[in-house]
């Protein structure tokens, strides 16, 4: 039974894991708009944009918070 | 062959028969076609394959209208983030209405090189925008904005506040520590749960238990006890009382056991006590981000005029504007502070401020005072009081604004739960002493066991569940409350008092009927012609009711101001104008709304009158109130409308005019005092006194993003029909608590039982507590999305 232990030790490591990066999620405000992100997942990216975005855009390595 | 009316390709307006084709498409107007051009120019047709018709209607081009964004100490006010050129700013722009908006304002970076990065926050309203100063200025990325169809809104609070505040997100992470500590608590309990006490690993569950339940009371529930604290430090047993005392016996027996080995305790329950409590929380929270419902004065300003310096035109932000500056007011535009008239004629609206139905004259050497809007030729202006110091923005200085309004949620609950609180520890003292007698050992046990399962999680969550309910019931209708705690005051009044200029009645768009015998249609084209010539606003008025498009040529135009117009057409004199003007004794009957006599040669041909309509739905609405509410009319304007008043109004309604907006502050004081609830309906800023004064304002407006004053919910203009219903289903709200106090009622008499006789196991204390939790939640929200469905809501 004592592998018992060891299971609850990882459990409660995973668990703390999941709160940590629920934490985060709230903290980079993906809570403050629950309803943007919906609509703009639907829009279709056109060819030019992914290169824009991916190469283009040097906005992409600042980290972006929203006020 | 029949066809449909062309409308706007851009922003699906109708089209005049006379209009725009380019491309095989259609434009309402030149605004509409240059928008469009510039979209497709950069090559974002995908805005208009989204939805059809996306844009906003009637955009004009104020070239320099920005220029004020140029200076320096108004960028580092707007500017939220500077990082070498790197700047991030946030815009709101009230024209986001549809997800080709978020589509095109998220590929601003095509438009022009400097904007690196642009995010939309749809609900409330905002761009998020990240530029290179080096490239682009903060000017030029408005006037793109602006350019594209979306005017980013600057407003002098905008200026004067700095950046806008965080949002709270401290009871998410509440809520997320509080579930996480529950739920492994739980799960370190199942061993308790399935009867196998006699394992080895029990002692160390029961301080894994400890640990985990140290941050649920230390960090997540610190509002209850601070709540309570405070409340007890006035004197007064608030519903946070009970709640915290079960918090902390329910964690302090729970510890002591576990230490001393004496059971499992009764952490679990402790836990998702809490987490059930924040989620009512979150749940009551909801908010309408795009609407404010703290706006003052300095909403309603404009960030920046235009001052006139040596002949010059220059933008200047309205925050430097100084006792003796020179203005240029334009047509439409706002008169920012006390000033004299230069140059005129001002034809000043004053509906907004002072409630008055119709445009005040000025000549030059007049006073003007702030907050009236130019409808008319362009003015000139001398400033003459700072813009905090002039006779509108007073009313801010009243003693109402400065104290600060505490929400009072679930005032309701405040007064059941004091007698609770009383009575449980009334109950926990006999049974503890009784016991002592019986069986000492016990004692203490039955005592703490009564405060645990007495702890009100479910008379707590009623009023957060039933009201956070109705708030969204109402928002989908077009009602939006400030905040749970509003339904309850809704629900309370018995009074009602309404402004009358721009609430009761529209402003703009007059009903015009002609009172004589009826004009030819030369007669119709040459008062058309004559009206034509005059910036008078009712002149505008008449232009627009009277058809036709051939105007024949007048001469000899003359406007003798405060009199009327007159001018020879084809050899006749006409003239339009007041009684005296044409020449005919003034009716002694005060008539309903404006008029305009007119007179053809020597003839009297009849008379035109004005009449600002009814609000759509306002019959239907002082119907649907008039049963259960006692009304009063408040009026800046004057006497001139009674007689329609009353016939709208039942009989002993209390009719106001002539009240200035402090007049009508203190009749909602003195109201007050007669411990009536009483409601504002208002809309202007000259109700804003009495909207803050009263127990619940209520600011009606047509476009609920536009400008509304401080108040305690904004009712759209297509929902004002309706205001009988919402106020009727608050009173049901209230109805659905009570029910749901009689289950909370129930389900503690339950608990009490197993308490009292020292039955209340840690499986019981479990079961029972969350589902009494969840009973109520379902019971309140169920019950009354139920009951809104069955009245239409």
């Amino acid at each position: 039974m004592s592998v018992m232990y060891i299971l609850i030790g990882c459990s409660i490591v995973i668990a703390i894991c999941f709160l940590g990066a629920f934490l985060w999620s709230v903290r980079s405000g993906q809570y403050d708009d629950t309803y943007t992100p919906s609509v703009r997942m639907l829009f279709e990216e056109t060819p030019d944009e992914e290169v824009a975005s991916k190469e283009a855009d040097p906005s992409q390595d600042l980290k972006f918070t929203n006020p | 062959m029949a066809q449909a009316a062309p409308v706007c390709y851009h922003c699906g307006a109708d089209c005049h028969p006379v209009h725009l084709q380019r491309e095989e498409k259609d434009f309402c107007c030149e605004g509409c076609h240059t928008v469009y051009q510039i979209i497709h120019e950069t090559g974002l047709k995908g805005y208009y394959d989204l939805n059809s018709h996306p844009g906003a209607t009637g955009q004009k081009g104020d070239a320099g209208k920005y220029a004020f964004l140029e200076d320096e100490s108004v960028i580092s006010q707007l500017v939220e983030f500077r990082e070498g050129t790197l700047c991030k700013v946030t815009f709101t722009a009230p024209d986001i209405h549809c997800s080709s908006c978020i589509w095109l304002l998220e590929r601003l970076y095509k438009f022009r090189e400097g904007i690196l990065r642009s995010e939309v926050n749809f609900m409330r309203k905002e761009i998020y925008l990240t530029y290179d100063e080096a490239k682009i200025s903060l000017r030029q990325v408005a006037e793109l904005l602006a350019a594209i169809g979306y005017k980013p809104e600057l407003s002098l609070a905008r200026l004067e506040g700095g950046p806008q505040a965080k949002p709270d997100r401290s009871l998410w992470y509440k809520m997320g520590v509080a579930g996480f500590c529950a739920g492994n608590i739980m799960l370190l309990s199942f061993p308790e749960y399935l009867g196998l006490e006699e394992l080895a690993f029990t002692r160390l569950f029961g301080y894994l238990n400890i640990l985990l339940s140290l941050p649920v009371v230390i960090y997540s529930a610190q509002d209850y006890f601070r709540a309570a604290i405070a409340g007890l430090s006035k004197k007064h047993i608030n519903i946070d009382v009970p709640i915290s005392l079960g918090i902390v016996v329910l964690f302090l027996r729970s510890t002591l056991e576990i230490l001393l080995d004496l059971g499992p305790g009764y952490l679990d329950s402790m836990a998702g006590l809490v987490f059930f409590l924040l989620i009512g929380k979150a749940f009551q929270r909801k908010t309408y981000d795009a609407l404010s419902f703290e706006r003052d004065y300095k909403s309603y300003f404009p960030i920046s005029v235009t001052r006139l310096k040596k002949g010059e035109e220059e933008q200047i932000p309205l925050s430097k504007l100084q006792p003796g500056d020179r203005l240029l007011v334009r047509n439409g535009e706002l008169i920012p502070a006390d000033s004299l008239l230069l140059k005129g004629p001002g034809h000043i609206d004053y509906s907004f401020v002072t409630g008055e139905s119709e445009t005040v004259e000025k000549q030059a050497g007049e006073l003007l005072y702030a907050g009236g809007r130019q409808e008319g030729g362009a003015l000139e202006i001398e400033i003459i009081k700072e813009v905090s110091q002039s006779y509108l923005t007073r009313l801010w200085n009243n003693e109402v604004f400065q104290k600060e309004e505490t929400e009072e949620i679930g005032r309701i609950t405040s007064s059941v739960g004091k007698y609770f609180t009383l009575s449980i520890i009334a109950i926990a003292f006999i049974a503890g002493i009784a016991w002592f007698f019986v069986d000492p050992a016990n004692a203490l046990n039955v005592f703490t066991a009564i405060l645990i399962v007495a702890c009100p999680c479910a008379l707590a969550l009623s009023s957060p569940f039933t009201f956070g309910n109705t708030l969204r019931i109402f928002g989908r209708n077009g009602f939006f409350l400030k905040g749970a705690g509003v339904v309850e005051t809704l629900a309370r009044a018995k009074r009602i008092v309404f402004d009358k200029t721009g609430t009761l009645t529209q402003n703009g768009n007059s009903q015009v009927r002609f009172v004589g015998e009826e004009l030819s249609d030369t007669d119709n084209l040459a008062l058309k012609a004559l009206f034509h010539q005059s910036q008078h606003p009712l002149s505008r008025e008449l232009t627009r009711h009277l058809a036709g498009d051939k105007l024949p040529s007048t001469e000899e135009y003359q406007e003798i101001q405060g009199q009327g117009l007159q001018a020879r057409i084809g050899g006749i004199l006409w003239q339009a104008g007041s009684a005296t003007f044409v020449g005919t004794p003034t009716e002694t009957q005060a008539g309903q709304g404006s008029q305009v006599w007119v007179r053809k040669g020597e003839t009297i041909l009849g008379k035109f009158l004005l009449v600002h309509p009814y609000r759509h739905g306002i019959e239907e609405m002082v119907h649907s109130l008039e049963q259960d509410y006692r009304m009063s009319v408040l009026s800046g304007d004057n006497e001139r409308e009674e007689a329609r008043m009353k016939a709208l109004f039942p009989a002993g309604t209390e009719l106001r005019f002539r009240q200035s907006p402090e007049d009508k502050l203190a009749y909602i004081a003195d109201l007050g005092t007669q411990g009536e609830g009483v409601i504002m309906v208002g809309d202007g800023l000259n109700d804003a006194g009495a909207l803050r004064q009263s127990d619940a304002g209520i600011s009606i407006a047509e476009d609920i993003s536009a400008f509304t004053p401080a108040s305690d919910a904004i009712l759209g203009g297509a929902s004002v029909a309706r205001l009988g219903d919402f106020l009727a289903f608050a009173k049901t709200s209230m109805k659905v608590i009570y029910g749901s106090f009689v289950l909370s009622f129930l389900y503690n008499v339950v608990g009490l039982a197993f308490a009292i006789t020292g039955n209340l196991s840690p499986l019981v204390a479990a079961i029972l507590m969350p589902l009494s939790s969840v009973t109520i939640i379902v019971f309140t929200t169920v019950l009354t999305s139920t009951l809104a469905r069955k009245k239409g809501l």
